[in-house]
């Protein structure tokens, strides 16, 4: 079989050309049959190469199987893109309305905005180095009043002002107890702010409710000035309500905090300009400013009920804050009216938070 | 308190707009509400005029027809109303344009057929009187054409400002001008209360009239001066415009008085017909239960005993520091018997009570929202000074020689003293002393400087606000200015923050909720008493409001329930067609009686019983889909979402079918389907209940259909919650799935089921998981069939097939004793 090498080119021509021309993998399964099945020549080259005189065994031998690998080879491929064709037109066919809801179709649910607005202003005061503290809604006078340098005859504690369960107990007016409490139970140096609900008499309105969220501030330390609170409520402010703003203390008065300052922050909807395109701001009412909440340097009279734990006003000394949560929340999210977070309409709900 | 500027600019004038006046007070703790504008627009459209001639209008008779020399060189005709106009008057007018006080602007008018351009003016027309009873008759020297308002306050701003309890210096015009010169440091006039009149004539005013204080604990001071010959009248123009700009209505000279003295150092008087004061004596003392009054405003009022009356002889004459009474009110020169005797009155009251007898008579006065921050006994006889100038001046007054002074403990200044090294330390800012020193002078403390201290005399307007050294500090500051401050952050050695492990596992759990497509409600605290005897819950352990704002917010809730009801309420009346909700909250309960705690601190004690309770109520577990129908809440439904609360907690619970014991409302189960809910059981405690509402609670609630939800104790879920995990090998040796179904009498639960292949599976069993449930013919009547998924594992080995069978044997021998057999 001298001429064998030429005849395995010409097999190996003609395969190529019919493998590239296949059509289907069935086609592709005949032409295996067909060039390297039992019965093909060239299998059959391969198994009478005994036949052969010993010199022309290794070229002929070499020669088919060479052919041999590559048909195998080139059938292979050509197997696999066909089926990647073939997958590919019948995906292509395999169409949905990618527009259709999921399944099943649960809307997400959300956090109210007070807490919302809540954890947000607690993981301020966390980065700051505050701890959370909670208290009792249900306070005894002492807390919610005496100790806080009301004087009996104060006008907040008549029934027009607060909520009272008896003589001496009463829905707390405000968060700040949790002062008096937290600075009984810990010594200084304390850095606490304390979330919760807080009651007073008032019919509801666009911005009055018999109960609303207060958040308390307080820090009590060797040498912890009014400068500090600035800087502590500046931070508060640009986190609430971006890194441009800036704050103003103004002074107000507390029966628990001496000096009392107001604090106003640089209005977020018109820059603190009162402006807004060519109108007056109704984020601010063209004031520039919004006044956020009530602080000031703890009144020694305050320390002075918990001297006995080391709050010596001589010694230790410390700002106090408190601000409506809801305050905050309708400000930030431009909600006109307070009634409105209490319906627990899901339709308000469901727009804010995450 | 509104403050006219132009006043205000009498005593200290910075050389400031209104604005920017406002705005330095503001900044020094005297907040601006309001800039308003009073009187009329451009003053430039208002002018002196002379009446030329005045003549009868041809078509009408009380009108008359006016040419008026405007100054403009051409004469104009003005057609004027006024029965006092003449020729040869000197009048003010208003041209065509001119806008008024009320906001109306003048034009041309035709009236009967003559046309007027202008308007001459009466006073009420321009804002600085009421009288309208004809027009003002200008100084006749003044020039036609001249600027009315250099003549006339026709405009002015006024500053509406904020007063904080402490301040009440600040509700006169002369304190704010004080505070005013403290912050610019522009010159301040002298205190118009410095100076006295000049009594006149015979007699001392003791012969007149006396005072007794019958009851000094509710009058620190009572001072009274008599006036005789007083001639009642109207106010000079000047001051019916300095009330009218500071939002007062001018009524006669003697009451204008008091009310300018009030308006201008903050003291307020009441002026009696000394002939109205039956035995021409005084005597403060608190009401008698019961007894009644007549208020100059026309109203009969009644007192309890708290409320302190100023009696004559016969009975009340005025209530102590809130407004006087009718029968002693002085009466104008057109009454029957006009008052030519007055006795003045300057007291000092003691604040609480005032302010207790305002809110219980629902009654403020300008007085009583003075007396109310307590003023100081020295203003009371400076009011009076003040007072006596005005009337010998404008009353043609005599004023009876002695002031009456009822003055039991006379105050003694207060002396403090300012270390200057304290300010900068509370501060965080160096205030150079001499600057100090004169911010202290300027609001009227009389500073000495000492070393590294300044001692002060506390003026008696600042006496009820400055008692401490920190207080002057306030001052200091204040004045200074907060703007200077810097911006520093606490230099901590302690403390770090952090969210506790509880308050961790809060928001997980709500977030849990959350995730799972519920929203989150905020309801009120309180609840009524027929709300919970709706939800058939007794009353023991209620806490009630003494004052509550209405009955259906009456009491404390025991359980958050009532607030989701009613929130799905209001969602399913606006449509929602199905709503998710959960709360996370406190609910309360009495602790025993509500006692009175010992004197002083309750030491950290709770006066009441508090749980923080979380809570969901859902009628929709899964809304309809395009291709699957919508599934609504029931038991299993809401079970699921308690399973991922606990789940997330880590609390192992189980469901108990039976009612236990207990009484709270979380244990009674009242209001829930007998069939179809469960306590919650964890820790061999009852922390909750799951299940369907009673359907005849949801109704009340106008809720159709299951509505169902569970609510756990908080406070015990965060101690039964399970610590940081500790790691377990899973993954060295496999573990052996099988899955098995037993068959069981019906009324054999889920639950004895699961206990009964735990008992034969042993340690070796991981999990046991029911997934499937089948009655029907296969397993016959009274019976059904569980098929379970069990999980089998050992620690150390992987378990071999006769080891798995041998534990299936046992496991189906359990089931046996609870007659259960395994389908095969």
């Amino acid at each position: 079989m001298a001429d064998a090498p030429a005849r395995f080119d010409d097999l190996r021509r003609e395969a190529e050309a019919a493998i590239a021309g296949a059509a289907s993998a069935a086609e592709l399964e005949e032409l295996r049959v067909r060039y390297l099945g039992r019965k093909a020549e060239l299998t059959q080259a391969l198994r009478s190469i005994g036949e052969l005189p010993p010199e022309e065994r290794g070229p002929v031998g070499k020669g088919a199987n060479q052919v041999k690998q590559a048909l195998e080879r080139l059938l292979e491929e050509r197997t696999e893109r066909l089926e990647a064709e073939e997958l590919d037109t019948r995906l292509a066919a395999d169409r949905i309305d990618v527009t259709l809801p999921g399944d099943p179709p649960l809307p997400p649910g959300h956090l109210h905005l007070i807490s919302q607005i809540r954890r947000e202003m607690e993981d301020v005061f966390v980065g700051l180095g505050f701890a959370i503290a909670e208290g009792p809604e249900i306070e005894y006078d002492y807390y919610n009043f005496t100790a806080l340098n009301h004087p009996p005859e104060h006008p907040a504690r008549l029934p027009q002002d607060t909520f009272y369960l008896s003589d001496s107990v009463l829905l707390r007016t405000h968060t700040s107890p949790m002062q008096v409490r937290a600075m009984e139970a810990q010594e200084p140096p304390i850095y606490i702010v304390v979330p919760g609900r807080v009651y007073r008499p008032d019919t509801p309105d666009a911005t009055h409710g018999p109960l609303f969220h207060q958040l308390e501030g307080l820090a009590i330390d060797e040498g912890i000035t009014l400068a500090d609170l600035q800087g502590v409520l500046l931070e508060f402010a640009r986190a609430m309500f971006g890194p441009e703003r800036v704050v103003r203390l103004r002074p107000g008065y507390f029966p628990f905090t001496e000096p009392s300052v107001e604090v106003d922050v640089s209005c977020f909807g018109c820059d603190g300009t009162g402006v807004q395109g060519s109108e007056r701001c109704h984020t601010c009412k063209g004031e520039g400013w919004i006044e956020i909440l009530g602080a000031g340097m703890v009144d020694p009279n305050v320390l002075g009920y918990v001297a006995g734990n080391g709050y010596d006003p001589e010694r230790v000394q410390g700002f106090a804050f408190g601000m409506g949560i809801e305050r905050i929340a309708m400000i930030k999210h431009g909600v006109p009216d307070l009634r409105m977070l209490y319906e627990n309409d899901v339709r308000l709900l469901e727009q804010f938070g995450a | 308190m509104r403050i006219p500027v132009a006043w205000l600019r009498s005593y200290c004038d910075p050389g400031m707009s209104a604005a920017e006046i406002a705005d330095a007070l503001t900044m020094a703790g005297i907040k601006l509400e309001r800039l308003h504008r009073t009187g009329v627009g451009d003053p430039a459209e208002f002018v002196v005029g002379r009446v030329l001639e005045a003549s009868k209008h041809p078509d009408a008779d009380r009108l008359s027809v006016c040419v008026v020399d405007d100054g403009s060189g051409e004469a104009r005709t003005i057609v004027c109303g006024a029965p006092n106009v003449a020729s040869g008057q000197t009048v003010a007018v208003a041209l065509p344009g001119a806008v008024m006080p009320d906001g109306t602007k003048l034009g041309e008018a035709k009236l009967r057929g003559v046309r007027s351009s202008g308007m001459i003016l009466a006073e009420d027309e321009v804002g600085i009187g009421e009288d309208h009873a004809g027009i003002m008759v200008l100084e006749s020297g003044l020039p036609p054409g001249a600027a009315l308002a250099d003549h006339l306050p026709i405009a002015d701003e006024a500053i509406e400002i904020e007063i904080t309890p402490n301040r009440p210096d600040a509700m006169a015009v002369y304190g704010v001008a004080r505070d005013l010169h403290a912050v610019t440091a522009a010159p301040l006039a002298e205190d118009p209360t410095a100076a006295d009149a000049e009594p006149s004539g015979d007699g001392s005013a003791e012969d007149h009239a006396s005072v007794e204080i019958a009851d000094p604990e509710i009058c620190l001071r009572f001072t009274a001066r008599v006036y005789e010959d007083v001639k009642l009248g109207p106010s000079p123009r000047w001051l019916k415009q300095r009330l009218m700009a500071a939002g007062q209505r001018p009524i006669s000279n003697v009451v204008d008085i008091t009310n300018y003295v009030m308006l201008t150092c903050g003291q307020p008087l009441h002026a009696f017909d000394l002939d109205r004061v039956r035995g021409s004596r005084i005597v403060v003392r608190r009401a008698q239960e019961g007894e009644t009054m007549t208020t100059l405003d026309g109203v009969e009022r009644r007192f309890s005993s708290e409320v302190a009356l100023v009696c004559d002889a016969e009975g009340p004459s005025g209530i102590a520091g809130v407004m006087g009474g009718q029968i002693s009110e002085v009466a104008g020169p057109d009454a029957e018997r006009p008052t030519t005797r007055v006795l003045m009155e300057a007291a000092t009251w003691v604040g609480p009570n005032i302010m207790r007898t305002s809110k219980e008579l629902g009654l403020r006065t300008e007085a009583s929202a003075r007396f109310e921050k307590q003023l100081h006994p020295e203003l009371a006889v400076a009011g009076q000074r003040l007072a006596a100038q005005l009337m010998v001046e404008l009353c043609d007054a005599r004023l009876v020689p002695g002031t009456i002074d009822v003055y039991p403990r006379p105050a003694e200044p207060r002396r403090l003293t300012l270390r200057v090294e304290r300010l900068e330390r509370l501060l965080g800012e160096r205030v150079p002393e001499d600057e100090v020193v004169a911010i202290l002078g300027r609001l009227g403390f009389a500073p000495a400087l000492g070393s590294g201290t300044v001692a002060v005399t506390v003026p008696p307007w600042r006496d009820s606000d400055v008692q401490r050294e920190v207080d002057l500090i306030e001052e200091v500051a204040r004045i200074h200015g907060l703007d200077k401050l810097p911006t520093t952050l606490p230099a901590r050695e302690h403390a770090v923050g952090r969210l506790t492990p509880k308050q961790r596992l809060r928001r997980r759990l709500e977030d849990a909720l959350r995730d799972r497509g519920l929203h989150e409600a905020v309801s009120y605290s309180f609840t009524s008493p027929a709300v919970l005897a709706t939800l058939r819950l007794g009353d023991e352990g209620l806490l009630r409001i003494r004052n509550p704002l209405s009955e259906d917010l009456s009491v404390m809730r025991p359980l958050l329930l009532p607030g989701l009801l009613d929130a799905a309420r209001h969602n399913e009346a606006h449509g929602s067609g199905g709503v998710n909700l959960f709360e996370s909250a406190h609910v309360y309960r009495a602790s025993g009686a509500l006692s009175d705690p010992p004197e002083g601190s309750p030491g950290g004690a709770l006066p009441a019983e508090e749980n923080h309770h979380l809570a969901a109520l859902t009628t929709l577990a899964t809304p309809a889909g395009w291709r699957s129908p919508e599934r609504r809440s029931d038991y299993y439904s809401a079970r699921a979402l308690l399973d991922a609360v606990m789940a997330a907690a880590g609390v192992e619970w189980q469901p108990q079918s039976k009612v236990t014991e207990g009484s709270g409302p979380l244990q009674v189960r009242t209001f829930l389907h007998p069939g179809r809910s469960a306590g919650v059981q964890a820790g061999g405690r009852d922390v909750g209940w799951v299940g369907e509402v009673h359907p005849s609670v949801a109704r009340e609630w106008d809720l159709d259909g299951p509505v169902a939800g569970f609510e756990v104790d908080f406070d015990a879920l965060a101690e039964l919650a399970s610590g940081p995990a500790y790691y377990t090998d899973v993954t060295s040796f496999p573990s052996v799935l099988q899955d098995i179904a037993v068959v069981l009498p019906e009324d054999v639960s889920a639950a004895q089921a699961e206990a009964a292949i735990r008992a034969g599976g042993g340690e070796l069993l991981a999990h046991v998981r029911v997934f499937d449930v089948y009655t029907g013919e296969q397993v016959g009547e009274g019976s059904r069939s569980l098929a379970l998924r069990l999980e089998f594992r050992a620690p150390d080995r992987t378990l071999t097939d006769e080891e798995v069978a041998g534990l299936r044997a046992a496991i189906e021998a359990e089931l046996g004793k609870i007659g259960g057999r395994l389908r095969v």
